[in-house]
């Protein structure tokens, strides 16, 4: 009897990879355990292990094929002689699905990868920037499509090469190219010396890397995830965010903490949390979220320009996303300035990272129900631009915040809050936020699902304010 | 306890000396005199900020350094121009040792505009970069992360500067105070670490806050030489401080030294010390005392009565000149609050 190979999930948030080569020909036996394939995503090249034992009877995907989904059929295993009555599907399509982000594939029973050594965000969901100017924001005139990880790299390396005392450190940033290959090529073009790998050591690392940039180098420090920098928070908090107050305004700290913040997929609690509202309650400190590839580009860039300590807080499943981002070398994007990604009429929605994703979503829905909403991607946390949240709130009157992390004392409170200071009498609604719910975030595939904001719950709560 | 405790630190600098492979003084007469009038400056310091506090004008937190001169004292002295010191928040004598203003310190002290942080430090933090000095940190065991990193920065710019960085034996535990020598050592960055042994880690006794018995070895899972060093003695602190030093400028990575001293004050004003007996410390004080010994070898050296005091009168004069400085420089404006922050792009 014969069994499908599948496709592997690699990491919990790959969704296609390319089939690279195949190291087994037809007819050849397998014992379980032996590579079968390799497998390429954006960050990494795996191998496929077979679990069950026989002959390969027959190749579905063939080698070099892009773009595979993952759990779609690429061999045939069988016993020796069997034959095929028919190839179960063609060689998948190659075109990026139709795909929600967020929806998790189911693990590949067939075949096994070995170990993915960090988690990575796979899926090019073909969304492009709105491209609308209108709101005052320079034209930076022609653009090409990047994904969100290439802008990142893009920007530290541009900046890299206009100033010798920026330097990448955090773990696995050289050799092994970045745990989510955002430093792909950067220990290749700017050497061991400002390519930094370290140990394991977020704390101690972090102390010497704000000491550096006291000392007036600029460093950027990736965290593989924000999840560990609870490790160096004292550092973030204590040392580079007050010491130039303490200081009476000698000793600045021009450095920024990089890396994904909030829940990539299928992580459980301790890797999934958003830091949002954790360093933008700190006066000192300045914190980016990105959502495109432009933002990250050209934020990134701002950031690592800024004299301050900057916290930039990416999102692992944008960094496979797609965007149109200007080609002009000098790009780049003013802290502290929303874009207004939608213009609407009817309510405001306020949001930032991947949640601005679920935001024009929901949009879209709400436009078919007739309600016209605008939708402000806020870039930047601290300092907040409350002059565009407010400018819109005097339009439509309504205001919908959505957040990835936990409501209590969230983002979305502190919005409210300035909303009611600022432009309480425009509202014809109390104003509204929409959060992930208020658990530590489950591992189940239902569970989590149901923790994160979808697009169904910002046109529900907006709904409420009609 | 304290007879046999005493006996061990003379042993200790004996050691020291030989090991430094420096039977004779490391200071000549005019050096020692200098170092004398330099430890002799921060303890009247001290004992002024002492008094003022008594007085209700310097308020919250303030450690004082009395007993532990000749270790920022000795260490100053091997130092170059450009060369940085940063340390925790027992820090007054480290800022008067890079030789920063005493009026400006206590003007810190007193929350005043004339201080070093226009007031918004206090105590513990202060900065000046003009004599590499880089605080002044008020979280234990934080400014050894940092000052690895000033020795990252010299090392990344390629030149020849050394970092000194001071902690307590009781930030000695800390966890960032290993992941630092791991990476200090793992980089070879040019920072001393230094160890400042005073007994007590607030009322905690060393020897029931590390498993470790000789402080000194502590990096030697990375192959960080380490010292022990007497650091009541300005001379074998010197003599260590110059071989650190050359080790660390000469591009062979961190060094460790671990100085015996003793503060002879609480742990800061508001701690009565009940931990200790009232003998410990007055043995310490009459038989280890670092000014005393300074002072007896510069009388064998032939220093005349009357220069020693010339030097005491002076120091009490700038003290004094000090005290007042911080007590007429007026309360920052309230405009300052919100300045410094952020640095204005």
């Amino acid at each position: 009897m014969s069994t499908d190979v599948l496709m592997p999930a690699l990491s919990p948030t790959m969704t296609e990879g390319k089939l690279a080569k195949w190291l087994k020909k037809i007819g050849d036996t397998v014992k379980s355990g032996d590579v079968l394939a390799e497998i390429e995503t954006d960050k990494a090249t795996m191998e496929v292990e077979a679990v069950d034992e026989g002959e390969l009877l027959k190749i579905l995907v063939p080698e070099g094929t892009d773009n595979v989904p993952v759990n779609a059929p690429i061999a045939v295993l069988g016993t020796k002689g069997e034959r095929v009555a028919a190839a179960p599907a063609e060689a998948p399509q190659a075109e990026a699905p139709q795909a929600d982000t967020k929806s998790e594939p189911k693990p590949a029973p067939k075949a096994e990868a070995k170990p993915a050594p960090a988690p990575a965000g796979e899926k090019d969901s073909g969304e492009k920037d709105s491209g609308e100017k209108d709101w005052g924001e320079k034209d930076w005139g022609p653009t090409s499509e990047m994904t969100v990880r290439e802008a990142l790299r893009d920007a530290m390396a541009a900046e890299m090469r206009r100033d010798g005392d920026v330097f990448l450190m955090g773990e696995e940033v050289a050799q092994y190219q970045g745990a989510y290959k955002i430093s792909q090529g950067l220990l290749d073009e700017f050497g061991e010396k400002r390519v930094i790998d370290t140990p394991i050591t977020e704390h101690g690392f972090t102390g010497m890397a704000v000491g550096a940039a006291m000392s007036g180098l600029k460093p950027i420090v990736e965290f593989m995830t924000f999840n560990f920098a609870m490790q160096a928070i004292d550092q973030i908090i204590n040392s580079a965010a007050k010491t130039l107050y303490m200081s009476g305004g000698q000793m600045g700290c021009p450095i920024v903490f990089r890396g994904p913040n909030g829940a990539a997929a299928r992580v459980a609690a301790q890797h999934s949390q958003c830091y949002a509202s954790w360093y933008a309650h700190c006066p000192g400190l300045k914190v980016i979220a990105p959502y495109s590839a432009a933002d990250a580009k050209g934020l990134l860039r701002a950031a690592i320009r800024d004299p301050n300590p900057v916290i930039f807080l990416e999102n692992e499943i944008l960094y496979g996303h797609k965007f149109e981002v200007p080609t002009d070398e000098d790009f780049i994007l003013p802290i502290g300035r929303a874009k207004i990604e939608r213009v609407g009429d009817d309510v405001t929605i306020v949001a930032f990272s991947l949640m601005v994703d679920v935001a024009l979503k929901a949009a879209e829905l709400l436009d078919q129900q007739g309600i016209s909403a605008e939708v402000i991607n806020l870039r930047t946390i601290r300092p907040l631009d409350i002059e565009t949240i407010v400018a819109s709130v005097k339009k439509t009157s309504r205001i919908v915040s959505v957040e990835e992390g936990w409501p209590f004392a969230g983002i979305g409170a502190e919005i409210a809050m300035q909303i009611t200071e600022h432009a309480f009498d425009w509202l014809d609604a109390p104003p509204t936020r929409v959060a992930g719910l208020d658990v530590p975030m489950p591992y189940a595939a239902n569970l989590e699902k149901l923790a994160l904001p979808q697009p169904n719950w910002v046109v529900d709560a907006v709904k409420k304010l009609f | 306890m304290a007879a046999s405790q005493a006996k061990s630190i003379t042993k200790t600098s004996s050691a020291a000396r030989k090991r430094t492979g420096k039977a004779a003084p490391a200071l000549d007469r005019d050096e020692l005199l200098a170092a004398y009038s330099k430890m002799l400056l921060i303890r009247r310091f001290e004992e002024k900020a002492g008094q003022l506090y008594g007085m209700g004008l310097i308020g919250g937190f303030c450690h004082l350094y009395i007993g532990q001169e000749a270790v920022v004292t000795g260490m100053q002295l091997a130092l170059e121009p450009g060369d940085q010191v940063i340390t925790s928040y027992r820090d007054h004598g480290h800022m008067i040792a890079c030789d920063m203003d005493p009026k400006g310190v206590m003007a810190e002290l007193t929350g005043r505009a004339g201080g070093y942080s226009h007031g918004k430090g206090g105590s513990m933090h202060m900065f000046s970069k003009e004599k590499g000095f880089y605080g002044g940190h008020g979280i234990v065991g934080a400014q050894v992360s940092l000052g690895a990193g000033l020795a990252f920065a010299n090392h990344y710019r390629g030149n020849d500067r050394v970092t000194l960085a001071y902690f307590g034996e009781g930030a000695s535990n800390q966890g960032q105070v290993f992941e630092s020598f791991n990476l200090a050592a793992l980089m070879k960055l040019p920072v001393v670490f230094i160890i400042e042994n005073n007994r007590y880690g607030m009322g905690t006794s060393v020897e029931r806050a590390s498993a470790s018995r000789d402080l000194s070895q502590n990096g030697a899972p990375w192959h960080i030489p380490g010292m022990q060093v007497d650091g009541m003695d300005v001379m074998a602190v010197k003599a260590a401080a110059d071989q650190a030093v050359a080790h660390c400028r000469a591009g062979n990575g961190p060094y460790l030294l671990e100085m015996k001293t003793y503060r002879y004050r609480g742990h800061s004003m508001s701690d009565p010390a009940k931990y200790r007996t009232r003998e410990e410390v007055q043995k310490m004080r009459t038989e280890h005392d670092c000014i005393d010994l300074a002072r007896r070898e510069l009388e064998a050296l032939g220093v005349a009565e009357d220069q020693l005091k010339r030097i005491d009168d002076e120091i009490k004069k700038r003290i004094q000149e000090a005290a007042d400085f911080a007590q007429e420089s007026p309360e920052p404006d309230e405009s300052e609050l919100w300045t410094d922050i952020l640095v204005e792009a």
